[in-house]
Parts: structure tokens; sequence; C-alpha cells
């Protein structure tokens, strides 16, 4: 079946990560820019969610009874973090090692997340479906984002949410996010991001609406290297989230 | 498994653990205490809590129980003078609250503070034990697994080390100090005077060293008396008559008659500052971080930021989902206070070798000094809601009286 069908996942991309997989929960190494930026990006979907799903951000566990889907999880620092505030997170990533990793970090922090070394399609064939479909820095590792997008859309539950985080294809992007982040401050791997995969956000947004979803909120986020830290910013030129909704069945 | 635990039951690790409890009941929070059950009640010091401070044990629920100890400091007089001077002149007066009926600063006994603190600790469910510390800890990754002094192990994921200046779990978590001795010591005690001092604090730059009286309930006051290490215990160890007249020489005879009421005790002077605030499942807060010189009555304030700093670190990571105990998380609580620490503890180190000494040149330079700022009024406000702690921005929100 794999051979035959369109497949999203991009063998070399999965090869460069699965490499560097033992260094994901270490705050210094190589994933160190993802553990600053994910203060911001889980404030702003658990904000997102809290209020699309009439929840209170300040509850202890603002997203139980939410079954979430972290696509492209890694070693799992956005489902731990799903999951402790209360979702029920299926951790979905292409690389075995990267699912070990994060299935062992799991069981020793004591968080449930039912990981999977398992492609989007795979999963939307089985026929599953969430409340949230989590797409958080990974749209500009796939082979192909107009079928990944649609294919994850399937997923999201009527009056569900899919979130995406990823870079904006601009000058000023290649200049940050690739020059300034891979070769001037060293904080990734050079080879990270290659210009061409980054994504516009027409590009997310296009394959969404004909998905059937409707993207109804937007926002840059932006490195301020004096607070030393991510804000949401109105700049979606380089870092970027955006979410989309299925609008409940009539 | 222990979500945080706190190794000191002061005012700094009993406020720690309440503001996280009160805003994360869920959490599981423990406080261990070196001392026996009762020991906090023998305190007989009192401390100058800032309007920053005071905000803070408002939300927390302890100032109701403080308020009746509590003396507000509604005036504050600052003089350059050598001991026997005659007349002292007057270079700095402060007057007035930071905002309407909300002094700069008050007196609270500690017995008051700590007392309020316990009952809020047992009212939220935070366990205090006693007798009990940390001998040894050792970081496993996912959990810090806490030998106690009882012999038996736990395991928590955020250790929080409020033990003091002298700091044992410091060491042990091998976090290096930058100190040094200043060769005085602080003279602690209470006084009963004839005359109310009608909420006046003052402040003598002598020079062995700063002379403070702080207003305490009814006609007494709290004395912070600076003296070279070795005059300091002589005087301490002196009879009470020889040690009053001494104090008589400083403080003058305008509250009429001086009796010493409380323990004399001498504590030398040092500035000790931690190198890091934090390490991977670890923190120091209050003393253990810094210990600075009393010269501008901010220690224990500093200890106060400390608190509503790592709680509300602590408790937004939680709501984030975040690890608590994660180096990444706790450097935000580093951020945060590690500046304004080494600030405070520079100016009051500065402070301290500018007005301890008798050099001709100098004193007319830091009169000078002090002269201008009693004559810009801008400046003055300034300088009195820095001292309050209500001036900076990007301030915890427990100290602006908000909860986490």
């Amino acid at each position: 079946m794999a051979e035959t069908a369109r497949s999203t996942i991009d063998q070399s991309e999965v090869d460069r990560f699965s490499a560097m997989a033992a260094e994901w929960w270490d705050p210094t190494g190589k994933f160190k820019p993802l553990h600053k930026f994910n203060p911001v990006r889980l404030a702003y979907l658990r904000d997102t969610i809290a209020s699309e799903f009439g929840r209170d951000s300040r509850d202890a566990r603002p997203l139980t009874g939410l079954r979430v889907l972290d696509i492209g999880c890694g070693g799992g620092l956005l489902s731990e973090p799903v999951a402790r505030m209360g979702a029920e997170v299926v951790g979905a990533d292409p690389s075995e090692r990267n699912i070990g990793i994060a299935s062992t970090h799991a069981r020793e922090s004591g968080v449930a997340v039912d990981y999977r070394a398992v492609t989007a399609e795979a999963l939307a064939d089985a026929g599953e479906t969430f409340d949230v479909v989590l797409n958080m820095e990974v749209v500009e590792h796939v082979a192909d984002v107009e079928f990944f997008l649609s294919t994850c859309a399937k997923m999201v539950r009527p009056g569900g949410l899919m979130f995406v985080a990823t870079i904006n294809r601009t000058m000023k992007a290649m200049a940050l996010a690739i020059v300034g982040a891979e070769y001037v401050l060293r904080w990734l791997p050079k080879g990270t991001h290659q210009y061409e995969k980054l994504v516009r956000p027409e590009e997310i947004e296009n394959p969404l609406s004909a998905a059937g979803m409707q993207v109804f909120a937007r926002t840059g986020v932006f490195f301020n290297p004096l607070a030393n830290q991510w804000n949401l910013s109105k700049d979606m030129d380089v870092n970027y989230m955006m979410v989309a909704r299925r609008p409940k069945a009539e | 498994m222990i979500d945080v635990l706190v190794i000191g039951g002061g005012y700094v690790g009993l406020s720690v653990a309440v503001a996280v409890k009160q805003a994360a009941p869920h959490l599981s929070v423990e406080v261990y205490e070196a001392a026996p059950e009762d020991a906090w009640k023998r305190d007989n010091r009192a401390s100058a809590i800032i309007a920053a401070a005071s905000r803070l044990l408002t939300v927390l629920g302890a100032w109701a129980d403080i308020a009746p100890e509590a003396e507000p400091i509604r005036r504050m007089v600052v003089t350059d003078s050598r001991v026997g001077d005659p007349v002292r002149p007057v270079f700095l007066t402060f007057d007035g609250d930071v905002q309407e009926g909300q002094p700069f600063a008050h007196m609270v006994p500690n017995v008051a503070m700590v007392g309020a603190l316990r009952s809020v600790a047992e009212r939220l469910g935070v366990p205090v034990h006693h007798r009990m510390t940390a001998s040894g800890f050792v970081n496993e990754g996912a959990s810090m697994r806490v030998t106690r002094s009882d012999g038996e192990d736990v395991r928590t994921r955020l250790l929080v080390a409020c033990d003091g200046v002298r700091s044992k779990l410091r060491d042990m978590a091998g976090i290096k100090t930058v100190r040094w001795d200043y060769g005085q010591s602080g003279i602690v005690t209470t006084v009963e005077h004839e005359r109310p001092h009608e909420g006046t604090a003052e402040e003598h730059f002598l020079p062995a060293g700063p002379f403070a009286t702080l207003p305490l309930k009814g006609n007494r006051s709290s004395l912070v008396w600076t003296e070279r290490t070795e005059d300091a215990n002589r005087l301490v160890e002196s009879d009470d008559l020889i040690f009053e007249d001494e104090l008589e020489r400083r403080f003058g005879q305008k509250l009429g008659r001086l009796k010493v009421v409380g323990d004399k005790r001498a504590f030398p002077l040092g500035l000790t500052l931690a190198r890091d605030f934090v390490a991977p499942r670890f923190a120091l807060a209050g003393d253990a971080a810094h210990g600075i010189h009393p010269i501008s009555g901010q220690g224990l304030n500093l200890g106060f930021k400390d608190v509503a700093a790592l709680a509300e670190t602590i408790v937004e990571a939680d709501r984030l989902g975040l690890d608590i105990g994660a180096l990444n998380v706790l450097e935000r609580y580093q951020a945060w206070r590690r500046f304004d620490t080494f600030r405070m503890g520079v100016t009051t180190d500065v402070l301290n070798r500018l007005f301890s000494n008798d050099i001709g040149p100098i004193r007319i330079a830091r009169d000078f000094g002090l002269g201008l700022v009693e004559r810009m009024p801008k400046l003055k406000s300034y300088f009195i809601g820095e001292a309050a702690g209500v001036a900076a921005k990007g301030n915890p929100r427990l100290l602006n009286g908000e909860s986490i």
C-alpha cells in the first residue's frame, strides 16, 4: 500500500531528526530553540483552545476531555505538556527513534501519551479523528504540503481545531531563521531548514479551505533578543501560527 | 512524588510554599524546617516590610493576621553625623505614603509574620515538618531524589532551598558564591522610650556604620546598630547600663529615657551573592541566594521579591503543562531576580563604603548628594517608590497585589 499511496514523508528529513533524537530533552542541546519557543506556542494554543471550547486557561487541567493529535511530535516536547494540561494525546512521528525517546521520557515523567510511529496518512486511513490537530513546526519538513494538510484536515472533528506553526518563505525569514539561527547564532544545526521548503501563509490557507476548514486566527511570533524570549507579534514574515476551525455540522 | 519541596520554614520558605499552593492547589507542596516545633516563637526581632511585600502578604491571606502587630513607618529621617553631635543636621526626610493609605513600609515582628504564614500553610494543607532537612540530593532526570535527615528518601520535581545565608543546600548543589566581610556587625535589639516615636524611622550615618531606629507598636523601637565587629561584640556582652549609655549617645534624648527590652545580639555583616540562583530541579530563594548589608533595610524584601518571581514562574510553567523543575523553566526566575539582586547588593555595598567613614572630602560630597535629593521632589519620590518596591516595571504579580 505504502508504495502506491501518495506520501508526505521526506526520508532525508526523517533521517536528520532521528540522528539528533537523543538530544530532544536537553534544554541546552540542539533543540534549545524549540525549548525556548515552547512557552509562547503552548500559551497560544492553550488560550485559543480554552476560548473555543469554553474552558478557563487558569484551570489546572484546561484541556481535559479533548482528544489531541500532535503530528510530527519528535521527542514529545509538545505532547507531554499538552497531556499534562489534561488532553488525551496521540503523538505521531514517522521516526521510530523519536518515538522511542518520546515514550521513554513520558514514562519517566509519569505523563500518559499514546506515541505511535505512524504517518498522518496512516492515521487518517484508519479513520482516527480528533478535537485538535497540532501541526507545529512540521509543514516545512514534509514532502507534499497540500496533500499533508488535507490529510490532517480529514481528522479534525466538526467544531474542532487545527493549529499550524511554521516559517514563512520570505527574504527576512531566509536572513533570520536560516542565516541567523543556523549560521550566525548557531542555535540550530546547519541544514535544519531549507529555504525552498518554507511555507507561505496562503499555501496553508488554500488547502485548508479546500478541505472545508476556516482559518480564523493568525499571529506572528518574534524573538526579542534583549528579553531573550519569544513573543506574539503582528509580523508574520518569519515565524507564524494559524488556527483553523472545522464548522460544526448543521 | 512531591511537586515542590521547600527546605527552610522561615518567612521566605513558607511564602514560596503558600504562594504556589494557593495558585495551584493540585500541586503537592511540603516544607522541611530544621528547628524544633516552637523555635520560631523565640525570635524577638522585627523587620521592615516594604509596601510591595505587604501587598504580597495580603494576596497570600497573611496580612490580616499581621496588621494588628504592624507599625506603619510614616516618616523617615536621614542624617550624616558623628557620635555625640549635639545637633544632627537632617539631610533627607521622607514623608507620606506610596499610595493613599499605604505607607511605604511597616515594622513587623518576625513572630507575627511567621505565625501568620504558618496559619495560611495549615489552612491550605501545606505540611511543615520539624527537625527535618535534606542531607543530600541527586538529580535523577525526571525527579530529584532527596535524602532526608531522618535517612529516608523522597522524590520531588523541584527542590527549593530557603535555608539562609549559610545555605548548606547551596553548597551541596555546587553553586559558588561571591562574598566578602565588612568587618562590621549589626547589633539588633528592641528599646523602650518615654515618648511616642510617631511613626518616625531614623537612620544616622555614623563613622562606624549606620545606626537606625525603626518604630514598633507602642513606645518601642527596633534598633539596627552597626559597629566594627569587635566593638559590637563588646557592647552586646556589656551590661545594660553601659549599653544604654552608649545607645543614648547615638539615639539622643528626644524620646526621653531609653530602656533595652529585648535580647541584644550582634550579627556579622557581609555580602554574599550566589553565582547562580538555579540548577536543574533546584532553586535558591531569600538569603540563600543573597545576603546583603542592612544599610537600606532591603535584605528581607529582596527575599519577598524572590518569592513572588519564583512562585509565578512555577505556577505559569505548570499551567502550560511544562516540567516545573526543568532548567529552562527555572531560568526565567533567575533572569527575573539576578540583576535586581546584584544591583541591590552593589548599591548597599557602595552606600556602606561611602558612609561608614569620617573622611572630610567624602563627607562633603555625600552630604551634597543627599542635599540634592532632598531638594528634588521628583527624585525623592522615585527613591521612595524604589524603596517601597512599587516602582519597578515588570514586577511579578504578587508584588502588585494581584494573584498569580
